[in-house]
C-alpha cells in the first residue's frame, strides 16, 4: 500500500533520513519507533509531503506521492500529532467536518458524518457544538482523530499522537483506535519513542536510528531475535517491566 | 448660540465621514500589507519602518504636507482629499503592526493541522490564520480609530470640514463656547465609535454571532448616515461657490458677508471654507479649489511676488499685484474693498510715552531690552525680513503666537511689541500705539477681493454680486466691526449681515435720525 524507495533527507549538511526503504502492507499498522533525532517524524511527513525528500520516491497505493498537489493528498491521508492541532475558532462538529468540507461534500452528508465519527471515537454527540477550549486532553484528541478520518481515508499518518495525555487517557486511546482501524480496514503509520506502546500497537515494527533503518520486523521478532546490540538494548525496557510486573502477579497468587 | 449649534450636524457628518473614508482607506492598505508581512519575513522592516516614520510627523504636519503634494499632482489639493489621505496614512501603523504581529503568534500547530487536513495555503490564510489573529487585528483598528477621530478635527486648516471648524474658530474669535463644543462632539463620537469597536472585538472574541451582527449593523448605520449625506450633497447639482477666509476674524467677517451676499443675489449655494493658512488659501484659488477670498496687496507683493522695494508711488502697488495676478494665475481682482490692514508694530501706549517712541525708528535702539510677539506667519514673512534689516532690530525675545491672543500679551505686559493687524478694533480698546513706518519698510495692504479664473470664467454672475462690495468699507468701519467680534462676542455671521443690511438700505434723508 505505502512504499518508500531509497527515500532520503538532508538539512544543508545533516542527513536526517539516509536511503530509506519500506513497505507498509495494506490494513497494516507499522510503528516508526526511535529516538529523538532518528528521523522517525521527518520520514512520517514525508509521507504527505509536509516534508518533501532530497531524494528516493514514495508510492501510495501504487501512485507517486509527487504526482498529486500536496493539498489535494493531504485531503486523502489522515494526519494526527501530538500537539492536536484543533481550531480554536470552530466547534468540534466544524473541526471534524473540515476535510470533507474542503472536498465540496454538501452540508447534510458532512453532518450526517460527522455523527457517525463522533460515535465511532466514543465521544457524546451533545459535545458537537462546544469548542475546542471546553474539551479535556483526551477529549480534544479524540476529536483529532475523527478528524483525520472524516474524509474515509485508506491510509492514516500518526505523530507520537498520545504523547501529551496521561497514561490511563493513553491506554484508553489506545484501545479505541486498535478498534477502530479494525473496523475500517484502515492502513496507518504511527511514530513513537515509547517502546511498550509500539510494542502493543504494531502489527510491525520499524527501529529507526540516526536516520537509518536498524531492523524491521513483528514484534514477537523483535524481541526474539534482536538484529543488532542496540535492537535488543532498547527493547531491554518493556522487556525487564513486563517480567517486574509478572512476578509481582506470580508472587500474589501463591 | 443657537447659530452655532445649527452647524452641528454638518461639521459632525463631515468629521464622521473623513474618519470612516480613512480608516477604510488605512483598513484596506493595512491588512494585506500586514499579510505580506507576515508571508515575507524580510519585508518586515522597510514596512514597519515606513510605517513608524510616518507616525513620527506631528498630525497637522502629515496634513499639511498633503496639500502641496497632491497640487503637484494636479489633484483637489485643499479640502477632502488631502484631509483624508493624511489620516489614512495616519492610520495605516497600529493596524498594520497588529495585523503582522497577529498573524506571527498564531500556534504553529495550528498551521501543521492545517496544512495536514489539506487547506491550500489561502484556505489556510482565510480559514484559520486571520480568524485566529483576528482579535489583535481589530485591537489595531480600535487603536487607529480613536486616533483618527482625534486627528481629524485637524483637517480645519487644510480646508476639510469636520468638528475642528468650531475649534479653531472659536479659538480665533475668543468663542470659547464653540471651542466647547467642537471638543465635546469630538469626544463624543470618539466615544461612540470606540465603543462600536469594542463591541466587534467581544464579539470576534467570545464568537458570538449576535454581537458580531449587532456591532456590524451599527457600522453600517454609521456608513449609511455619512454616505447618504454625502450623496444627498452631490445630488443637489449645483456645485457651490466656495469662499475662503484665514485664520483671523476679520476674515471670518468678510467671507460671511460675501457668502451673505452671493446667495442673497444669485441664490447659488455657498460653502465657506475657513481658518486656511495664507498661502494654502491663495494656491486653493489658483487650482480653483476655492472661488472667492479676501487677500491684501502686501501679502501678494512681498510673499507671492517676493518684490522687497517698493515702487515711488504706493498707488502702482495695486496696478501691479492686479497685472500680475491676471497674467501668472489668471485671477480677477474684482476690487479693493476700500480699507488697508496692514502689518503694524504696536506697543502699550503708556510705556510708548514713557520712552518716546512714535516711529520704528525710535523702537530700533530700544528693541534688545524688549521682547516682541507676532502670529504664526510674521516671523517667516519678508516683511518681518525686511523690517530686521532696514531698521537694525534686534529683539531680546521673538514669540510666535495665535494672532488672537497677541493683543491680550502685550496688554498684560508678556510681550512689549506686537505685529498687530491695523483694523484690530483692539489697539484702540486695549490702549495701543501704532508706530510709524517711517523707513517705508512695510508695502500697503489693500485688501482686495480675488476671484478665481473658474468663477470668472463660467458664472460671471458671481462677480457681478460682489461688485456693491468694492470701496463699501473704510478702515474705520472694519475696525468696529472686529472690535464687535472680539469685544463684544457677536458671531461673525450675525456682524456680517447687519452690515449688508445697512448697506443695502437707502441713504437716510436730512434730519432724519439714523
Amino acid at each position: 500500500m505505502i512504499q518508500l524507495d531509497a527515500v532520503s533527507k538532508r538539512w544543508g549538511e545533516t542527513v536526517v533520513v539516509a536511503a530509506l526503504d519500506l513497505q507498509v502492507a495494506r490494513g497494516e499498522l507499522l510503528v516508526l519507533l526511535g529516538e529523538s533525532g532518528s528521523g522517525k517524524t521527518t520520514t512520517l511527513k514525508m509521507i504527505n509531503r509536509l516534508v518533501e525528500p532530497t531524494a528516493g520516491r514514495i508510492l501510495v497505493d501504487g501512485a507517486d506521492v509527487r504526482g498529486t498537489p500536496p493539498h489535494e493528498l493531504r485531503r486523502r491521508i489522515g494526519y494526527v500529532f501530538q500537539r492536536i492541532g484543533l481550531f480554536p475558532h470552530l466547534t468540534v462538529a466544524e473541526n471534524v467536518g473540515i476535510t470533507p468540507q474542503l472536498l465540496g461534500w454538501p452540508r447534510q452528508r458532512v453532518e450526517r458524518r460527522v455523527a457517525e465519527l463522533l460515535q465511532l471515537v466514543e465521544l457524546d454527540q451533545g459535545l458537537a457544538l462546544r469548542f475546542p477550549g471546553q474539551l479535556s486532553g483526551g477529549e480534544q484528541q479524540r476529536v483529532g482523530v475523527a478528524r483525520a478520518l472524516a474524509a474515509a481515508p485508506a491510509v492514516m499518518l500518526l505523530d507520537e499522537p498520545f504523547g501529551s495525555l496521561d497514561p490511563l487517557t493513553r491506554d484508553s486511546l489506545q484501545q479505541s483506535f486498535q478498534r477502530i482501524r479494525r473496523q475500517t480496514e484502515l492502513t496507518a503509520i504511527f511514530v513513537t519513542h515509547d517502546m511498550l506502546e509500539a510494542l502493543l500497537l504494531g502489527d510491525r515494527i520499524a527501529v529507526l536510528r540516526s536516520g537509518r533503518l536498524e531492523q524491521v520486523g513483528t514484534p514477537t521478532e523483535l524481541l526474539r531475535r534482536p538484529a543488532s546490540e542496540y535492537v535488543r538494548h532498547l527493547l531491554d525496557t518493556p522487556r525487564r517491566q513486563a517480567e517486574q510486573v509478572e512476578a509481582l502477579l506470580g508472587g500474589a497468587a501463591s | 448660540m443657537s447659530a452655532q449649534l445649527a452647524l452641528l450636524p454638518e461639521y459632525a457628518t463631515a468629521h464622521l465621514q473623513l474618519t470612516l473614508v480613512a480608516l477604510w482607506f488605512g483598513i484596506a492598505v493595512s491588512i494585506p500589507a500586514g499579510i505580506a508581512v507576515a508571508r515575507v519575513p524580510w519585508l518586515a522592516q522597510p514596512v514597519l519602518g515606513l510605517a513608524s516614520v510616518i507616525q513620527t510627523i506631528p498630525g497637522l504636519a502629515l496634513l499639511a504636507a498633503m496639500v502641496p503634494l497632491l497640487a503637484g499632482l494636479a489633484l483637489p489639493s485643499i479640502g477632502f482629499l488631502p484631509a483624508v489621505l493624511g489620516l489614512a496614512l495616519y492610520s495605516v501603523l497600529p493596524i498594520l503592526r497588529n495585523t503582522a504581529t497577529g498573524l506571527a503568534a498564531v500556534d504553529p500547530a495550528l498551521i501543521e493541522a492545517a496544512r495536514g487536513v489539506g487547506m491550500t495555503s489561502g484556505q489556510q490564510l482565510r480559514r484559520v490564520e486571520l480568524p485566529v489573529a483576528l482579535p489583535v487585528i481589530v485591537a489595531g483598528i480600535r487603536t487607529a480609530t480613536v486616533w483618527t477621530v482625534g486627528m481629524a478635527t485637524l483637517a480645519t486648516p487644510v480646508g476639510a470640514t469636520s468638528l475642528g471648524n468650531y475649534i479653531f474658530t472659536g479659538l480665533q474669535t475668543r468663542n470659547f463656547v464653540a471651542v466647547l463644543v467642537g471638543c465635546a462632539a469630538a469626544s463624543l463620537l470618539a466615544l461612540l465609535l470606540d465603543g462600536l469597536v469594542r463591541l466587534l472585538e467581544a464579539a470576534v472574541q467570545r464568537r458570538s454571532r449576535a454581537l458580531t451582527w449587532t456591532a456590524l449593523a451599527g457600522v453600517a448605520l454609521l456608513a449609511a448616515w455619512a454616505g447618504g449625506a454625502a450623496l444627498a450633497s452631490a445630488r443637489s447639482g449645483v456645485a457651490p461657490v466656495r469662499v475662503g477666509a484665514k485664520t483671523f476674524t476679520e476674515q471670518y467677517i468678510l467671507s460671511d458677508l460675501i457668502a451673505q451676499q452671493i446667495r442673497a443675489r444669485t441664490g447659488l449655494p455657498v460653502e465657506l471654507v475657513q481658518s486656511l493658512g495664507s498661502t494654502v488659501a491663495f494656491d486653493a484659488l489658483c487650482s480653483g479649489a476655492l472661488d472667492v477670498y479676501v487677500e491684501y496687496s502686501g501679502t501678494i507683493w512681498a510673499t507671492i511676488m517676493r518684490r522687497d522695494r517698493l515702487p515711488a508711488a504706493r498707488g502702482d502697488v495695486l496696478r501691479e499685484v492686479s497685472r500680475y495676478l491676471a497674467e501668472e494665475d489668471g485671477i480677477v481682482v474684482v476690487g479693493p474693498l476700500g480699507f488697508e490692514n496692514a502689518y503694524a508694530l504696536a506697543m502699550r501706549e503708556a510705556e510708548a510715552a514713557k520712552l518716546a517712541i512714535r516711529t520704528i525708528s525710535d523702537l530700533a535702539p530700544h528693541a534688545p531690552g524688549l521682547a516682541i510677539g507676532g502670529d504664526y506667519e510674521f516671523f517667516a514673512r519678508p516683511e518681518w525680513r525686511d523690517l530686521v534689516e532696514r531698521y537694525g532690530l534686534r529683539f531680546r525675545q521673538q514669540r510666535s503666537m495665535d494672532s488672537s491672543l497677541m493683543y491680550q500679551a502685550v496688554a498684560g505686559g508678556e510681550v512689549d511689541v506686537i505685529s498687530a493687524f491695523s483694523t484690530d478694533g483692539r489697539i484702540a480698546a486695549l490702549e495701543l500705539r501704532v508706530l510709524a513706518d517711517d523707513r517705508g519698510a512695510i508695502p500697503p495692504y489693500d485688501a482686495l477681493l480675488l476671484a478665481g479664473p473658474d468663477l470668472t470664467r463660467s458664472r460671471p454672475e458671481v462677480i457681478d454680486a460682489l461688485r456693491p462690495l468694492v470701496g463699501s468699507i473704510d478702515a474705520a468701519r472694519m475696525r468696529a466691526l472686529n472690535l464687535e467680534v472680539d469685544e463684544n462676542g457677536a458671531a461673525p455671521s450675525g456682524v456680517a449681515r447687519r452690515f449688508l443690511e445697512d448697506l443695502s438700505e437707502p441713504e437716510p434723508q436730512p434730519g432724519t435720525l439714523h
